[in-house]
């Protein structure tokens, strides 16, 4: 599990100025429970070597393996390009998937597909350029750029997961809901990045933008400005693994199949 | 690894600890945090609110044990820690992991996937599967997925499997309860002191018990059926203290809405609200629900209300495991502390789209509706019906448009028919329900508090405005986008049906 979080990630920018910054070193974990499946990561550096799997159509330019710093999500060549698209603030679960379409099962193959299909339809009419068209199943519109507290609502997992099958592989909120950004992550369906200013506000549905991991940065190609992200930190490599059980399996957490 | 983070920081991680402010949070910084969630949020009732305070936490130095509030607890017991400071992230026993119909199938297919087709579950005692949110409909999908649990059920012989077969009738299951949240108190698996997660948002309502309990996603659900555990960051606390006597129109609805409404959809994001106070201990054990159930509309990761004696006596004749309830040290730090003077709150609603877009139902009162439904985890227990009777009671006057009740479990239901109504000389609130003329008692259910299939009983399938006595009001929440869902008490929902208008309940109960 990403549980290490090593301060050596952050960007330097707090909410709070006023803050002293003291972080106590990561304290040893000891576990003391016996289920027979499992190991916890123990004192495990999060720079592990493992060299991550291709997922689905995302591009992932194989990276070296990092170096023993203490840096250690290594996403450093990782990029999205494509067009993004824009929505507002509390956009809440039953907009991103509403409720009629969870007796679909994610884990069930065709029915992730469908999901897929029905990303972000309920979003109110008022959004006229809609994610999906009308007889599409996919989105042209890798990225979602939105505002604060995306993701609110439910905790159904069918919201990142509807808009991973979409073809959506990055969300760049001003904020996020808990157990939207927690699934995200667990499922490894879409990178949930956080961006410092409110760029649904300077940015338009159909801009083509790219997001540069590593450097933590959005470019807006179409208006030409560039944002800075804050970092995924210790949530990336889990994503890029695949989800947390993938990550866990490669990080010999728990043993592979 | 576990890290103690001291200090505030915006960390992205997949534990989650977005904007959590530390415990170490400056004055300035809240107010930076809530300044930036404070877009809508009306300030007609601040009066009642002393300012809020933020809390210091003392230095440690490692030695010194410092105070731990009720959240911090429970989590460090589960995890086996001594002390534990916001920010940790800490490997959590789970005492109950709850899922239903709608996510049921998506966790058990990830832990099939994960741990194996023949894995067994951690512990078949701690799993606890109801069936609740898309019962009684002709969805096949639907359907299916009943089905789906039952099958896991058998395989794995869970002890705690709540089925229904018989659709056409729900009195014929007998093992059938209804929404889960409520099921979870009913049956007795709500305890003071542990840790119970669930595949729904509303999980935290078990709160009400001195627990900790919150929402989880298939993923982690399906890790929890493997291992029994999960890593969770622990949150920091607000402190809600609300002191007086709870008015006589006055229900735990609004005093949760009055919050939410004060620090908005997401001011208790990645937080634990902890409620206390002369008010909360006079509440009975379906109001606290009630208070804990919408902390998830606020962002908040879990509710919690210490555990007293009517707790105990709850809890009594439900079950027989023993419990260790934990309370907030005197030393502990919470993030912020609110202070409400309860005698000044009125009557609230949360109108369209937004749980924290908060307004006076006097204020409202020029808005025509069209329905009024009263039921799920937050508006359809016992207590709550008993409000709606006591005011339809109270009035005397039958209601203008269509009423709909859908009781949560089955003995809520069996309440509407055989409690006899304070005050009424005997009669059932079923009797009183229609002699108002409302809707018959519906089959319990989540129902329409979030749309459902398209045949759901009470969906909104039409562009309507409603008021609910439900969670959210998010657009297309009951159903159609268009839809208008004004959230309120029983109180207001009755006095509503009575007028066809958002109504003040003190037009009937003063």
């Amino acid at each position: 599990m990403a549980a290490s979080l090593s301060h050596a990630s952050y960007s330097a920018t707090f909410i709070s100025s006023a803050s002293k910054v003291t972080v106590s070193q990561p304290s040893r974990f000891s576990p003391s429970f016996k289920a027979s499946t499992f190991s916890p990561l123990t004192a495990k550096p999060l720079n592990s070597t493992f060299t991550p799997h291709a997922r689905r159509a995302v591009t992932t330019i194989m990276h070296a393996t990092s170096t023993p710093s203490s840096i250690p999500s290594d996403t450093s060549t990782k990029t999205f390009h494509g067009l993004c698209y824009v929505v507002g603030d509390n956009i809440d679960t039953d907009q991103i998937i509403p409720a009629e379409y969870l007796t679909l099962v994610p884990s069930n193959p065709a029915e992730y597909e469908k999901l897929g299909s029905y990303a972000l339809i309920g979003l109110p009419s008022s959004y006229a350029t809609r994610f999906i068209e009308p007889n599409e199943s996919k989105t042209k519109y890798s990225i979602v750029i939105g505002g604060a507290n995306f993701g609110c609502g439910s905790s159904r997992e069918h919201a990142p997961v509807a808009l991973g099958a979409a073809g959506a592989k990055a969300v760049v909120a001003e904020s996020y809901a808990r157990i939207f950004f927690r699934n995200s992550v667990a499922t490894g369906e879409v990178y949930p990045l956080e961006s410092e200013v409110r760029i649904c506000e300077e940015c338009r549905t159909g801009d083509v933008v790219t997001i540069e991991l590593g450097e933590s940065r959005l470019i807006n190609h179409t208006t030409g400005k560039e944002y800075k992200l804050k970092p995924i930190g210790d949530a990336g490599p889990v994503i890029e693994a695949g989800g947390i059980f993938a990550y866990a399996r490669k990080t010999g957490m728990i043993p592979s199949r | 690894m576990a890290s103690s983070l001291v200090s505030p920081s915006p960390i992205p991680s997949f534990i989650g600890n977005k904007k959590s402010l530390g415990s170490s949070a400056f004055p300035a910084t809240s107010q930076i945090a809530i300044q930036k969630c404070k877009k809508q949020v009306s300030k007609k009732i601040v009066s009642v609110m002393a300012p809020q305070q933020s809390e210091r936490k003392p230095a440690t130095t490692g030695s010194v044990k410092t105070g731990m509030t009720m959240t911090e607890k429970i989590l460090a017991r589960a995890s086996e820690k001594p002390q534990l400071t916001p920010g940790d992230n800490v490997w959590v026993n789970v005492d109950i992991l709850m899922t239903h119909d709608v996510c049921g199938p998506g966790s058990i297919g990830i832990f099939k996937k994960e741990f194996g087709e023949n894995a067994k579950v951690w512990d078949r005692e701690k799993v606890v599967i109801i069936p609740d949110h898309y019962i009684f409909t002709s969805d096949e999908r639907a359907n299916r997925n009943v089905d789906i649990l039952r099958d896991f059920c058998t395989e794995q012989n869970i002890k705690y499997f709540y089925d229904i077969k018989d659709l056409g009738n729900f009195k014929a299951n007998p093992d059938y309860k209804g929404v889960c949240h409520v099921a979870l108190a009913q049956e007795g698996h709500c305890r003071p002191g542990e840790v119970l997660l669930g595949t729904d948002s509303h999980t935290c309502t078990a709160g009400a018990f001195g627990q900790f309990a919150t929402g989880i996603g298939n993923t982690d659900a399906g890790f929890v059926l493997g291992t029994g555990k999960l890593l969770l960051k622990v949150p920091p606390t607000l402190r809600f203290v609300m002191d007086g006597e709870m008015p006589p129109y006055l229900l735990a609805k609004d005093l949760i809405l009055q919050i939410i409404g004060e620090i908005s959809v997401a001011g208790a994001t990645y937080k634990s609200m902890e409620f206390v106070g002369t008010t909360v201990e006079s509440l009975n054990m379906e109001e606290r629900m009630t208070l804990c159930n919408m902390v998830v509309e606020a962002g908040g990761k879990n509710g919690v209300v210490p555990a007293d004696s009517t707790t105990f006596k709850y809890l009594e004749d439900k079950t027989s495991l023993p419990y260790e309830p934990v309370y907030s040290d005197a030393q502990a730090s919470f993030l912020s502390e609110y202070r409400f003077d309860i005698s000044k709150l009125e009557p609230l609603v949360a109108k369209p789209h937004s749980p924290d877009n908060r307004a006076l139902a006097r204020e409202c009162k020029d808005v025509k509706i069209d329905r009024v439904y009263i039921g799920s985890c937050t508006g359809g227990k016992t207590e709550d019906f008993l409000a709606a009777a006591k005011l339809f009671l109270a009035s005397g006057k039958k209601v203008k448009v269509p009423t709909f009740l859908v009781p949560a479990t089955q003995k809520v239901w069996l309440d509407l028919y055989t409690l006899p109504v304070p005050g009424s000389g005997g009669k059932t609130m079923s009797q009183i329900f229609e002699e108002a003329g409302c809707d018959t008692p519906a089959s319990p259910s989540c129902g329409a508090c979030l749309g459902g299939p398209k045949d759901t009983y009470a969906r909104m399938n039409e562009p309507k405005v409603c008021v609910s006595t439900t969670n959210r009001n998010f657009p297309g929440r009951m159903g159609h986008k268009e839809g208008q869902i004004y959230l309120a008490s029983p109180y207001t929902a009755a006095a509503s049906a009575l007028t066809g208008y958002v109504t003040d309940p003190r037009e009937f109960l003063q």
